[in-house]
This record gives structure tokens, sequence and C-alpha cells, in this order.
């Protein structure tokens, strides 16, 4: 038998204002008037493999539990396919929250060791940084190689008839005006997102 | 004191403010307008109160009248909408005029929108000297009194409407009932049964129906429509339609046999009573207790009316009777009423607008009313339930809050999904002991037995799943989906997705306003809520009003209910229609515009621009001439006279300047 | 009417075939385009989890360079592209900061906005300004008796549906019919592919790809239709991780340009088609169904 786990939440467990947040993106503000549903975790095809459900997350930003929500596999599993915006009787825009969410679970350091999809993002930043474009071959060797560089033996098999196929071209895609998509990038770093809509990041990011 | 007359220089002023508990109290700083108005020319008394409609509150202004030799009143509070009447009368049991009483409304101009304490104060400030300049100018005033027609016109033959008729005819008075569908019964008449008590909806609804029929003071009018309103409170003018149903309606007696001997061997169009589960004739009756017991023919698929080719076996079948004809036409009646209950019912939602959920697409997915004739015993099926193709359900799905909770169809909720979804939930396990699961977002069930009945459907062994279905499919993914709908949602107690492979799926359609409501709110001069629903005049004090005298809500174009609160409110409906035509009369407002004949040049302007006929041409005098009983004092004709000759009691050019003055100076 | 031409970035490298089938086509049907000068990444989906306004502002710069290029309506051929770049617009629009910080990016290196440039889909496009009449007129070899499951996967009908029905999209179903091939009833037209868990996530994401080539194998369809470089690299590139997890599953998945270029006369290799890793060869699936029946 696994080692039992009390799972009852004190007020301590909380971070609040965490949901006040969440809800300053523009659109989701609606995040107040879900009536859980359940409609986006029915209608989700990754649902199945969450350890919340998307209901449940949304649940979890508005009781402003920080801590479960950014720990939680759910952010990431979201494949932004929007059925459940789509579908929200509330009208609450959830893939715009999930992306919210993977945004602060990365610039707080909340995601598990060697997990590929921060990584993906990242690197995908890095690349369109000093490149302009994506090449995605090499950003996915890059992402394997930062998180689970076993992988790549898992996925060679695919990478050779990507090869044969001349999918895989060998050389990375450039904007001739490099320069250009810097500057406009770093235009941003001084003004983010976040400071535009005024919202000071509260509680406490670390590693995991 | 002379009628219309008072001398000027007596004017004396007494002010009274409310607080109305918080409402305005908690912003506008009561005692300092008091305080403010007590400085005001003229005014002899200014007090706050913290509530002035209460009976204390009217005494003071009456006992002030007497006491300081009070001529004018002023009480500033809530909109006169609500209360002008109230202290329009302790104006008067303090012995002057009520028309020398006049409001300043503070709480719906002034507190309920603003957050400023100090500017809310002086707003209020404002518009109370601006009153104290106005009421000055006020003058005696008489009410007159209408006679009115004792007789009721009750659009809509739903249990809303036939409970109101017969109400209203058990009183003695004279009552025109009017449907549009040839048979009047409504959506009541489609049930099976009725919960949370299970009694057959035809037992209880049929009696009453019989007895409109043969009500000596109804006049039932089936496959009409009202065409036009005319007039006002106690004396409106109504235009009916009567559609052709190509029958004679004194002379059918629902023998049936036309329907036996029509050409068509068998019914082959859809049946509208049924739902489109079954098939009728051209000619028909609704269903065997329609009322009244008379056939219509359908033109769109009658041979004989479409083609003009056909044996026309109808015709022999009736013989003598002759109660066919063919060559009917639309009619009209015109008759007059003192008050109006309009009736008119609901549409269900249509459940295409969410296609997610298959209906339409997938044969098996049906709406409740659907159901609802599939277990009626006298519906197409005779009260088997069964698939498109025949076999019999082993498991369905009764999903909930379908058009209804859902800001893309409709926001509220339509109140009586959860207990017909669990009276549908009883009656298919009854009839097919199938494996019942609801899907629910919340159990509603509140209302005499209604918890009860939840609790009954719990110990049959019906599932219940809190979440709302995200979609039903017909693609497998397991075997045992195989050849299957399949439910996919959450089921949110258990914090996991679900799929549930079913042979029927049940949609709890929401209620929606008719898809004419628009049409019939004008047509009676009605307002519509946000949802399209009929407005009642306040939704607690006067559920049953509207914003126009005389005109009386029943049922669910007011708003969703079930049939007890329907016809609850529909006996209310009968009973305040019955308080004002009961009265004999009523008192006019004399806010009615007059001619001062010296001035009008005879330009005859006005006459075409009255929306309300009310004003004609004397040839002798070469002047216009209002009829008061007529005049609604809209204004029109007072703003419009280009000599300036026609002024309007309660809103003369004296009491609007100085109103505008009092509220400029300073 | 002159379209800007945005490729995206995948067009040039895995899917690749989207390209090579879709120009010939549209050149064909005598749709001029010309693609912008020195785009660069659209900010997709990835970017957008680590700063939506990053994303925001690099798709307005090629949103910038196409009202530079005297343009006003944008094709963009990958669904990823085409939805973020119309998300970038609508932030743009209702949000004043996100604009604002828009401008300043773009000011930094002398781009601006000052109008909306319509960005499309190459499916909105054949359909509603080119027309099925041309297209068909076009059509030299029927794809009679080939049995098409529609694809349209999620971000061209969500979370905007644009051009098509957001629940039951027809767009490519008459395209398809229009070249002679049946359109099979495929339930799962615009469920998710799976996007890029597929990599990352290989269990979930694969489940998702395994559901929609099982289904459209169930309902017999010889090839699925795609109109995304992900949605095909998808269905096309696991299907022996699949196999080896679930159970066998072998259907082709091409491009709706590449079925229309066989159908106008291009040749399987000017069509990109020996690039796909599940092989589809056209007169195989013919022949085999001419046999069957």
């Amino acid at each position: 038998m696994q080692e039992l786990v009390r799972t009852i939440k004190y007020e301590a467990d909380r971070v609040p204002g965490f949901g006040k947040e969440i809800m300053q993106v523009p659109g989701c503000e609606n995040l107040q008037s879900c009536i859980q549903c359940g409609t986006c975790s029915g209608m989700c095809p990754l649902s199945i493999y969450m350890d919340y459900t998307p209901r449940q997350i949304i649940e979890l930003v508005r009781s402003d539990f920080k801590n479960e929500v950014l720990k939680s596999y759910t952010i990431w599993l979201c494949a932004s396919c929007y059925v459940c915006t789509v579908e929200c009787p509330r009208e609450v825009p959830i893939t715009d929250i999930m992306y919210e969410l993977k945004q602060r679970a990365i610039y707080e350091g909340y995601y598990p060791k060697r997990f590929q999809i921060p990584v993906l993002a990242n690197q995908f930043f890095k690349m369109v940084y000093k490149h302009g474009r994506v090449t995605e071959n090499f950003l996915v060797t890059e992402m394997l190689l930062k998180s689970n560089w076993k992988d790549i033996f898992r996925s060679w098999k695919l990478g050779l008839k990507l090869l044969a196929r001349g999918r895989f071209p060998l050389k990375t895609e450039n904007v001739e005006k490099k320069e250009e998509v810097r500057k406009m990038l770093d235009v941003v770093d001084r003004v983010s997102i976040d400071t535009l809509a005024g919202i000071s990041h509260t509680g406490n990011g670390k590693k995991h | 004191m002379g009628s219309g007359k008072m001398k000027e220089k007596e004017v004396r002023v007494g002010f009274y403010v409310c607080h109305c508990g918080h409402n305005i109290g908690s912003v506008v700083d009561c005692r300092a307008v008091a305080e403010y108005v007590s400085k005001l020319p003229g005014v002899v008394v200014s007090r706050d109160y913290k509530y002035m409609c209460s009976d204390p509150g009217q005494e003071l202004i009456a006992s002030d009248i007497k006491e300081h030799r009070l001529n004018r009143i002023v009480v500033a509070s809530c909109s006169p909408l609500l209360h002008e009447h109230t202290f329009r009368n302790a104006t008067e049991k303090g012995g002057l005029n009520p028309y020398l009483c006049t409001m300043v409304n503070i709480r719906e101009h002034n507190s309920w929108v603003h957050t400023d304490r100090a500017a809310a104060t002086q707003k209020a400030k404002e518009l109370a000297r601006a009153a104290v300049h106005r009421v000055v100018h006020h003058r005696e005033l008489e009410t007159k009194k209408v006679p009115i027609t004792p007789a009721v016109m009750v659009v809509g033959g739903g249990i809303a409407g036939i409970h109101a008729a017969l109400t209203l005819a058990n009183a003695g008075k004279k009552v025109y009932l009017v449907e549009r569908e040839p048979t009047i019964g409504g959506h009541m008449a489609k049930f099976d049964k009725t919960f949370p008590t299970l009694d057959c909806a035809a037992c209880i609804l049929t009696p009453k129906m019989s007895e409109v029929a043969s009500h000596p003071n109804i006049t039932l009018w089936t496959y009409s429509e009202v065409e036009n309103v005319d007039g006002y409170v106690g004396n409106y003018t109504v235009t009916v339609k009567h559609k052709p149903r190509y029958i004679i309606e004194e002379l059918c007696v629902g023998c049936g046999e036309c329907i036996n001997k029509c050409v068509y061997k068998d019914g082959r169009f859809p049946d509208e009573f049924n739902e489109g589960l079954g098939k009728r004739k051209p000619i028909y009756l609704p269903f065997p207790q329609a009322t009244p017991q008379v056939v219509l023919i359908d033109p769109e698929t009658c041979l004989k009316l479409k083609t003009g080719k056909c044996k026309q076996t109808c015709l022999e079948a009736c013989q003598d009777r002759k109660a066919i004809d063919f060559n009917q036409k639309e009619r009209f009646s015109e008759v007059q009423v003192g008050a109006i209950i309009v009736a008119t019912g609901f549409k269900t939602f249509d459940a295409r607008r969410i296609p997610q959920y298959g209906y339409g697409k997938y044969p098996n997915v049906f709406t409740a009313l659907e159901v609802e004739r599939m277990v009626n015993a006298s519906g197409p099926t005779g009260g088997h339930v069964v698939l498109r193709d025949g076999r019999e359900p082993r498991s369905i799905a009764i999903i909930h809050c379908v058009g209804s909770r859902d800001k893309k169809t409709n926001r509220y909720c339509s109140r009586v999904c959860c207990m017909y979804s669990l009276k549908l939930a009883h009656l298919l396990k009854e009839h097919t002991g199938a494996e019942v699961y609801n899907f629910y977002i919340d159990m509603r069930t509140p209302g005499k037995a209604y918890e009860e009945f939840y609790d009954k459907l719990l110990n049959e062994g019906v599932h219940f799943i809190r979440g709302r279905v995200g979609e039903v499919t017909d693609w497998a993914f397991t075997p045992e989906e195989e050849g299957h709908l399949v439910i996919r949602v959450e089921d949110t107690l258990a914090g996991f997705v679900r799929r549930i492979p079913v042979d029927m799926v049940v949609l709890s359609t929401g209620l929606e306003p008719q898809h004419d409501a628009d049409e019939i709110r004008r047509k009676f001069n009605m307002s519509c809520g946000s949802e399209g629903f009929f407005l009642e005049r306040h939704p607690k004090l006067a559920p049953v009003n509207t914003f126009t005298d005389g005109i009386f809500l029943a049922g669910c174009c007011q708003g969703p209910k079930d049939i007890p609160d329907t016809v609850a409110q529909a006996g209310a409906a009968a009973s305040e229609a019955l308080a004002l035509i009961d009265k004999g009369f009523i008192e006019q407002e004399p806010n009615t515009a007059f001619i001062r004949e010296e001035e009008c040049c005879g330009c005859k302007s006005c006459i075409s621009l009255c929306p309300y006929s009310a004003i004609s041409f004397d040839e002798q005098k070469k002047k216009a001439k209002i009829n008061e009983a007529l005049c609604k004092g809209c204004g029109t004709c007072v703003a419009s006279c280009p000599s300036g000759s026609i002024a309007q009691n309660l809103f003369e050019d004296e009491e609007i300047f100085s109103e505008i003055e009092g509220i400029l100076c300073e | 009417m002159k379209y800007a031409y945005y490729p995206g970035c995948s067009i040039k490298g895995t899917g690749r075939a989207y390209e090579e089938s879709l120009l010939p086509v549209l050149k064909a049907l005598d749709v001029e385009f010309e693609e912008i000068d020195d785009w660069n990444c659209c900010g997709a989906t990835a970017y957008m989890a680590v700063d939506e306004i990053k994303s925001c502002v690099l798709a307005s710069r090629n949103l910038a360079l196409a009202e530079k290029g005297g343009y006003s309506e944008m094709m963009a051929p990958c669904s990823a592209c085409y939805l973020v770049l119309n998300k970038a617009q609508r932030y743009i629009e209702t949000s004043g900061p996100v604009a604002d910080t828009v401008k300043k990016a773009l000011g930094a290196i002398n781009l601006k906005i000052t109008k909306k440039i319509k960005v499309r889909h190459p499916l909105d496009i054949l359909l509603n300004d080119v027309g099925l009449d041309r297209i068909k007129q076009k059509v030299k070899r029927p794809l009679t008796g080939l049995k098409v499951a529609t694809y349209y996967g999620c971000q061209i009908v969500r979370p905007y549906s644009t051009f098509d029905d957001q629940y039951n999209p027809t767009s490519m179903d008459k395209l398809i019919k229009a070249l002679g091939a049946t359109v099979v009833n495929f339930p799962l037209k615009t469920r998710c592919c799976g996007g890029s868990l597929t990599g990352t996530l290989p269990e979930p994401g694969l489940l998702c790809a395994y559901i929609l080539l099982k289904e459209a194998m169930k309902r017999g369809a010889d090839v699925i239709s795609t109109a995304c470089s992900l949605c095909q690299f998808n269905l096309d590139g696991y299907q022996d991780k699949i196999a080896k997890k679930w159970e066998p599953v072998q259907v082709p998945a091409l491009y709706f340009t590449q079925l229309m270029g066989l159908a106008f006369g291009f040749s399987e290799e000017e069509m990109g088609l020996h690039r796909c890793i599940v092989p589809f060869s056209l007169e195989n699936v013919l022949n085999k169904e001419a046999v069957a029946s």
C-alpha cells in the first residue's frame, strides 16, 4: 500500500490574489462566472490524461490554489484546440487561461525537471530570437538534448525517414534582417504584458 | 378653495425626503437635503424620514398639512411609478387636492446610480429645489371617471388561458378566449403525466377544456388571432382574425366521417400535435379530445385546395350536414373588452442550435416533447418507447439544460426541465426497464413535494451524473460502444471524464418566448425583458400587471414556469382583471391636454398627429377639440401646436419652466 | 486580387509537400500571389506559452510587411499561422496595451500597421474567391472512386469560425467532391490531432492521432485529406509508433492540395507524394477499388 497522503487544504495553502491576477488577462474576467458544469473537460480530447480536469483547474485558479495549478500536468497537456473555449456556456476563454498559466509556470520555474514542453517553448523562443524563423527538426533535437537526451534514440527512426523524404532540412531557416526581429522583441522585454496589465507577480516561485 | 384657483401669495410648501432604508440614505445625506430645502422660499416644513411610504410617513404629511396649513407637498424618494399614488393619497388625506403634490426621484435617478456621496447629495438638493419651484404652479385638478366594458379577452388557450377564462366566466363575466391553434389545450395537452404527483395531464386538463367549450359566458375562438388592439384600459376594441379551417364550425359535429373517407387512406403528413412522430391526413382533428370537436383542412396538403383536382369524398361523407366549405375565407370580428389577459405561452428551444448533441443528425436523439408524446398512451406509438428502427432502448441518456444556462443560447434557467426530466426518467424506466442516466449541471427541485420526487427517482435506480454533456457522437472507441450513441461527459463529482454508450438520447430543451413574441408585445403595447419574455410591471408587487393598464399576463409568456405556478398566476391575472372591471369605472389621471380656444387658429395640424385620435375639429367654432376620455397625455399636440394654444395639465409651461429655473438658479 | 503569401516555417521543412502542391495548384487556377519578403515566424502556439505579447509582435511584423507591400489580403496555409495571425489582429484591436506595445516594437524597425489585412486560409480562397466551377474545369483526371476523409483540424474553425461552420465545416468536402472523389462521413473532422504533444508527451499526443486514423479507416477512407502541416505530420509520421502502442493502423494522410494537383493532372512526384511516410499511390488505390467493385 502506498503511503497515505493528507489531502486537506488549509488557508495557508492558498496564494491570495492569484485568481484575481489571472482574471486580469484580457477576456479572462469571465472566469468568475464559471458554473463548474464540466463542458470543458467533457469536450477536451486530452482531459483523459490530466491530473486535474480543466474544470478543476478553473476552480483552483478562482480559489487561489496557485501551487496546485502551476504544478499540475494539465496546463502542459493543453494542445490549444480551443474546443473548451468555444463550448463554454459562460464564455470563459479556457485556452487563453491555460496559456497564461503556462507562462506563469515557466517564469516562476514551476515545472518538473526534464519536462519537455517548457523546454520546447524556451528553445522555440531562443530559435526565433536567433534566426527569426523555426526549423522544426532542429528545434525538436535541441529540445530532446536539453530535456531527455535518451529520447533521441527513440526518435531516430522517424528522423531518418524524414531525412530520406527531404523533410529534414540540414540548414536552419533564417530571416535576412535578423536584427529587426531582435530589436522588436527587445522592445517587448522592456514592457512585458504583465506590467502592462498592472499585474504584480505574487507567490513563491521556486524550482521543483 | 375654488377649483383651479389658489392665491399664489399664500404658498406654503411641505418637503419630505425619504431615506428608503439604506437605498437612498447610504448615498445621499438626507438630513442635509432637508436642511437645505427648509431655507428655500415658501417652504414651511422640511423633514427627512426613514420610510416615507410607511403609515407613519404618510401620516406625517397628512398631519403637517393640517397643523402647518400646508398647501403644496414635495416628496423626494423613489420613482413616481412606485409611490406617486401613495403620496397623492396622503396629501388628499390631509385635506388637499392630491395634484398639489409632486415627487422627486432621488433613488433610481440618484442613489442607485451614483457612488460619490457629496455629489449625489448636491444633485438631490438641486432636484428638490426644482420641484419646490415647480409645485408652486400646481393647480387643483379633478380625476375623471370613465365607465368600463365588463368583458375580458384572454389571448392563448393553454392551461393559463383556460384557467383565467374559467375563473372570470364563473364570476359572471363575459370572456372571449382566442387561440391560434385549431384546439385549446396548449403544451399541457401533449403531456402524458405531470410532476411530481404523476397524475395524468389529460385527466385533469380535458374536463377544463370541455367546460370552456360549453360555458355560457365564454366565446371560444380557435384558429384565430388578435389582429389589432385599440382603445385604453376599460374600453379596448379588439379585432380578431379567424383563419379559414374550411369547415363551418357551427355545423361540424366532429363525427370524423370526412376524415375516414378522405382520398388519402392513411395519414401522410407530419402530425403537429405528435411533434411529427405520427402522420395525419389533410383533413384532421388535432387529437381525439381536441376542443372544439371541429375538424379542419390543411390547405397545404389538401388535394382539392392545392390542385383543385380531388374526388372530394369528404363532401359525400359529410352528407346533408354540409359543414365543409372549400371557399371559406378569413373573417374578422371586433369586440369591446375592459381588460385583456395575455397568455400566449412559450415555444421549446430548437435543439438543432446545439449541433454537438446531434439532434437532426442522429435519428435516436429525441427532444423531451417527442418522448412525452411517445410515452403517452394515445400518442403515435401507443405508449411504446421505441427507437426509430422499432427496437426498445436498453439505455437512455437524458441531457438537462439544453438551451438553458448557456450564454450562447439562453442565459436563464428554464425552471421546469429538472423536474420534467425526472418525470421522464421515471416514465422511461417504467416503460422500458432501461438504464436511465440524467446528466445535469445543478439539480433544481424547489417546490412542494419536488425534492421528495427526486429522492424517489434516486431510489428507483436512475443514474445521476453531475456534468454538462460535451458531445453526443456515433463513433466508437471501445467494443461496447459499437453501434451506440456515445455520451462524453465529465463526471464532475467523481472528477474524471466518462464515455457512456446509450441507445437513446433525450434532450431536455428549455423554454423560449414565442417566435412572434415581439409582434405580440407591440400589439398589446407591452415590454419585453432582454430574453424576450413579456415584462411584468413589478417582479414582486405587480407580477401579473404590465406597464399598460388593463393588460395582464399569465403563464409562460411572462417567463418559464411549471403548471402549478402557471395556474396560480392565471388565477391572479383573472382576479386583477376582475377587480378592474368589477368596479364599473376607472379614474383617469388628469394629465390630459386642453385647448385655449382663444389662441387656436384652427390649423388642424394636431389632429393627424394625435396617436390616440383624441382630437377632432369643431366645425362651428373652427377650433380643435380634445376628447379627454381618449387623451393619454402624451404631449405630442402640445409640443407641435404652431400657435402654442394647447397646454397639458401637470405639464404646463410655467410648471416646466419653473422647474428648469429651479435647477439652474444658484 | 493578388494575395500576400505567408508560408510559415514548417512549410519550408517537414511540411514542404504542402507548398510544393499548393503553389502549382494556385498557378493552374491563375491565382496571383507573392511571398512576403523576409517574413518571420508567425508567433505560433509554443510561443504563446512563453509570451503572448511577443507572439503578437512577431505576427504583426508579417502583417506590417504585407501592408508595406501594398496587399490587402494574406494567405496563410498553416492552420497555426492562420490562427496566430488572426488572433494577434484581435488582440491588437481589443486591447489598448497590446496595440501600444506592437506599435512601439514595429516603430523600432520603421514599420507600422494602419489597416487590417485580411488573413485567409487557402481553403477559403479556393472556395470563395476561385469557386468550385473554375476548379471543376481544371480537373483532368477525376478522382472517381477515391474515398476521402476530410480532416480540418482545430484552428481553422476554432476559436473563430471565419469562413466555415464551426461544428460541421464543409469547404474541403465540397472541394474534394469537385475533384470527383467521394467524401466519407467522418465525424472527427475537427477533433484535435494531438498538436505538438506528439513530440513532447507522446502517449496522449499519439492517442489523439490514433483515434483519428482508426476512425478514418473504419469509415472506409482510402486517404485522409488535411489542411495543416502539423496535422499532416501527426497523422502521417507516427503510424508505426501507434501500431506498437495500440494496434496497426495504415491510412495515408495528404494535403488537400496534393489531391487537387493529382486531379489537375500533375504527377505524383510534382505533388510531393514521395515525401509521405505512409505511401499513397492514386493508381493503386483506384485499381483496388475497381477490383473490389
